[in-house]
């Protein structure tokens, strides 16, 4: 249906010319599946961006055919691939939110394309949008129809999305991340339901992730691309079991799974024997009947409802919950960045909850309870090079200055393996990684015993992730610090933490040691979640 | 949310009696003395400041003139003799239909040409945009008024001499709003109304192009924020035509910050065309203030500023309303 050949896309910018695409081809059947799977950088969204001819300003296809149902799209005049968009071939996008219009009701928009592609009139618009929301199966459809984004859900949003995609039944889906930044349960919903309508309406699909998992539970067939090239073509099962290059190896040691440990995502030569790290019995934290209230537009909302638990001195906690839950409070509450409503927070026997977050900063604790930010991008100032980021708080808690703190600040670089080198660099000027460790070399600085880590991997691709998770393992037994691990991802918890937590709706419904949490889990909404999340088949590397 | 943005502004307006009155105190100059003349002597320039209750303390002072107020008599001009209610009602719709009318001819002309700039930047037009609002707002309005009038009263000879709201052979339309155009509509005397516009024409343009630069700019550096969106990119997926792309999605999307600029061009252009009223002989508020400033004329100055700070207040309330029209999730918050 859709035949790719030795496609070329090229950007121009400030420093000269970047290929982005070099060189791609492929082909999608009716009714087939095909994942393009790969890290950032790789080429896989801009790829579809070409064949769709939507690239941003600047970029061009150099070279190639893109012939889709006999029809060549390279050459076809702008009029027709408008026709084409939407009608023939529709995409949908990550970060749903933002996909949409945010002015214009959901139901209109829907419409929009309705009409465009002549699929209804005037008249018969509204009837027709609300049928296409209840075929992605809205709820309501009709109250949802005079919606707008910022009212619903991310997984309404994207439904929304889809619905707009599917709404004049094209025959090919092009999904670019689809779930990125979504729930887990809701990955599920959605990539089911995408899965369904496709297969129903025998639509070819292609699936743009990096997620493996979900790759190989989802497509027929998957490209492995990387540097805007096709780096290997397979099936699913074969590709996990059989990696041929040595990158799709690579990436299949990466993804966290069943069954393997954390040194089992890093590529064979780098396996070192994993450190043990000692929990003592006594509790380093102790939270008790923890409570925060938010005042509401309808009252107030209670974002996490009285919670107790303990974290022992040198034990790694990992909190898991869904967005909505309240863990994102919770962490924020213990590093004192929030006042809780009402509960105590007992830091080593004393509480910590009594001196309001405004005045934290000169507590003799502060420099005991550090964090590790979500975004590692968003969390570094753009204008501070990484050594100034790591010096902050040494130098405004510890009084640090001159010689001993350029020396502290490249110890701890050694310490997180950030070259020397980079220390003078901008934010900008760093990798993905190399900024995560500039977050956890800031953290670190000041030797804390707990550690807070709000999502430190979620931006990251997978590579670097098991770097980053395998770091943190190390510093963890060398420094002997507990972690309170904030995490949506199971997989990873997994790996990492001795003890978990699950949050829903601001209350803790499944606790316990990690290995008996997931391997039997008791409670139905833990249950979903490790079932809800995509399972890579079980790989010979492991 | 109206009712809570009006009395939002109950404060701004009280300091702004309070302010309005303690500077006009603080300006150098007795008018006492000035309106005694230079030949007056001790004696009848302490009966003339007593007549104006100058010899009161400040505190006394204050409280008549907030008693006045609340009795809305905002007193009564030393330099024209008329009450200052009677001078602002006059004089403040010349210079709101000036700065209105600039204002309209303004965007006619910056809207699109800043739309046109951001879909193809780096173009020919975006060049020529660029040179054009650079041009108009780097020339003086006094500057430009001027030109305006050698060029087309003085050379041309197609635009009326510039001497005020009206040639003398009308008469002015009966008040209703004050507007002479919206009047004289409204008295169908459509031969005013064309000798209201004419008059309007050189000093709106010298203003409108003055305030161009503003308006383009900000509108091409939101749409350009709007268009690299990802709602756009959605839009263009699903197929829909450029028209639609633009205004019905990247457009309505930009106006927000455009509609704030529109606002704040709006309060410079009111207070600054003082000079464009000179140029042309407008009878607008500005140079009504500026002469009453230079006389110590208390309660003109008090009345400006107080009209003034009301229209502002005024002024973001409609702001206000137009970005929750305009965005859906401004008014729920």
């Amino acid at each position: 249906m859709l035949s790719v050949k030795d496609l070329s896309v090229a950007f121009k910018t400030r420093k000269g010319e970047v290929n982005a695409v070099r060189g791609v081809s492929f082909d999608v059947g009716k009714g087939e599946t095909l994942g393009i799977v790969g890290e950032s950088g790789s080429g896989k969204s801009v790829t579809s961006y070409a064949l769709m001819r939507i690239l941003d300003a600047g970029g061009e296809i150099r070279t190639g055919d893109v012939v889709y149902g006999g029809i060549d799209l390279r050459a076809a005049s702008e009029t027709n691939m408008r026709d084409i968009r939407g009608r023939e071939i529709s995409m949908i996008f990550q970060n749903p939110r933002a996909a949409l219009n945010p002015i214009r009701r959901v139901g209109h928009q829907v419409e929009d394309v309705l009409i465009r592609h002549a699929q209804a009139t005037l008249q018969t618009a509204k009837a027709k949008a609300i049928a296409a929301l209840e075929a992605v199966k809205i709820n309501d459809a009709a109250a949802r129809y005079e919606a707008y984004p910022f009212e619903l859900s991310g997984g309404m949003c994207q439904r929304i999305v889809i619905a707009i995609a599917l709404a004049c039944k094209p025959q090919l889906l092009i999904a670019d991340e689809p779930t990125t930044g979504l729930d887990i349960t809701t990955q599920k919903a959605v990539m089911d339901l995408v899965g369904d309508l496709t297969k129903e309406r025998g639509m070819g699909m292609i699936l743009i992730t990096h997620d493996l998992g979900l790759a190989s539970q989802y497509c027929d067939r998957i490209v492995v691309m990387k540097d805007g090239l096709i780096v290997e073509v397979g099936e699913p099962k074969t590709l996990f079991t059989d990696p041929q290059h040595a990158y799709t190896r690579k990436l299949v040691d990466a993804t966290p799974r069943l069954g393997a440990s954390i040194r089992n995502l890093l590529p064979p030569e780098a396996r070192r024997p994993e450190p043990r790290h000692k929990v003592h019995n006594r509790p380093l934290l102790e939270v008790r009947d923890l409570v925060k209230t938010y005042p509401g537009k309808t009252g107030p909302i209670q974002a996490v409802k009285g919670i107790s638990f303990d974290i022992k001195a040198g034990q790694s906690l990992g909190l898991v919950g869904e967005s909505g839950s309240g863990k994102s409070t919770t962490s924020e509450m213990i590093v004192r960045l929030q006042d809780p409503t009402s509960g105590n927070i007992l830091f080593d026997g004393q509480d910590i909850a009594a001196t309001p977050s405004a005045r934290f900063m000169r507590h003799a604790v502060r420099r005991d309870i550090q964090m590790v930010f979500q975004d590692a991008t968003d969390s570094l100032n753009p204008r501070s090079t990484a050594a100034s980021a790591i010096a902050e708080p040494l130098a405004r808690i510890d009084r640090m200055r001159g010689a001993k703190l350029t020396a502290r600040v490249s110890e701890l670089a050694d310490l997180v393996g950030l070259p020397q080198p980079l220390l003078s660099r901008f934010p900008h000027q760093l990798s993905g990684g190399q900024k995560a460790r500039v977050g956890i070399a800031r953290a670190i600085a000041l030797e804390p015993r707990l550690l807070i880590l709000d999502e430190p991997t979620a931006a990251l691709d997978v590579s670097i992730q098991a770097l980053v998770l395998n770091l943190l393992v190390d510093l963890r037994a060398k420094m002997g610090m507990s972690y309170l691990f904030v995490s949506h991802d199971l997989n990873v918890v997994r790996l990492l933490c001795d003890e978990v937590l699950v949050m829903k709706q601001g209350e803790i419904v499944d606790r316990g040691p990690t290995a008996t949490v997931m391997d039997t889990p008791s409670h139905p909404y833990t249950r979903a979640l490790i079932e809800a999340a995509p399972q890579p088949p079980r790989s010979i590397a492991a | 949310m109206i009712l809570g943005r009006v009395a939002q502004a109950i404060p701004v307006v009280m300091g702004v009696v309070v302010i309005s009155f303690i500077l006009t105190r603080a300006l150098p100059g007795d008018p006492a003395a000035y309106f005694a003349g230079p030949a007056a002597d001790e004696a009848s320039i302490a009966e003339i400041r007593e007549a104006l209750g100058l010899d009161k303390p400040l505190f006394q002072q204050f409280f008549y003139y907030v008693g006045d107020l609340a009795r809305g008599d905002l007193g009564t001009s030393l330099t024209t003799g008329q009450t200052v209610m009677s001078d602002l009602a006059a004089r403040l719709p010349a210079s709101l239909e000036l700065t209105l009318v600039a204002l309209l001819l303004s965007c006619g002309i910056a809207i699109p040409l800043g739309v046109l700039a951001a879909t193809r930047p780096g173009t020919w037009v975006d060049h020529l945009c660029r040179i054009l609002v650079t041009a108009g707002v780097s020339m003086p309005t006094f500057f430009t008024g001027i030109v305006l009038i050698y060029v087309f009263y003085y050379l041309a000879g197609i635009a009326p001499s510039p001497l005020g709201r009206l040639d003398f052979i009308y008469l002015s339309p009966p008040h209703v709003t004050g507007f002479y155009l919206i009047d004289a509509a409204l008295a169908g005397d459509w031969e005013t109304w064309f000798g209201a516009l004419k008059q309007l024409i050189l000093p709106a343009t010298t203003l409108a192009l003055f305030t161009l630069a503003p308006i383009a700019r900000m509108t091409r550096a939101a749409m350009l924020s709007a268009l690299s969106s990802d709602f756009i990119r959605t839009a263009r997926a699903a197929g829909l035509g450029t028209r639609k792309v633009l205004y019905g999605y990247a457009f309505r999307n930009a106006l927000l910050p455009v509609v704030t600029t529109l606002g704040m061009v709006f309060s410079f252009t009111l207070g600054a065309n003082v000079l464009v009223e000179k140029v042309f002989a407008w009878p607008g508020i500005g140079s009504y203030a500026v002469e009453a400033l230079v006389v110590s004329d208390y309660a003109a100055v008090q009345g400006f500023v107080l009209a003034m700070a009301l229209l502002f207040v005024a002024l973001n309330l409609i702001i206000d309303i137009a970005y929750a029209l305009i965005d859906p999730r401004i008014g729920l918050k």
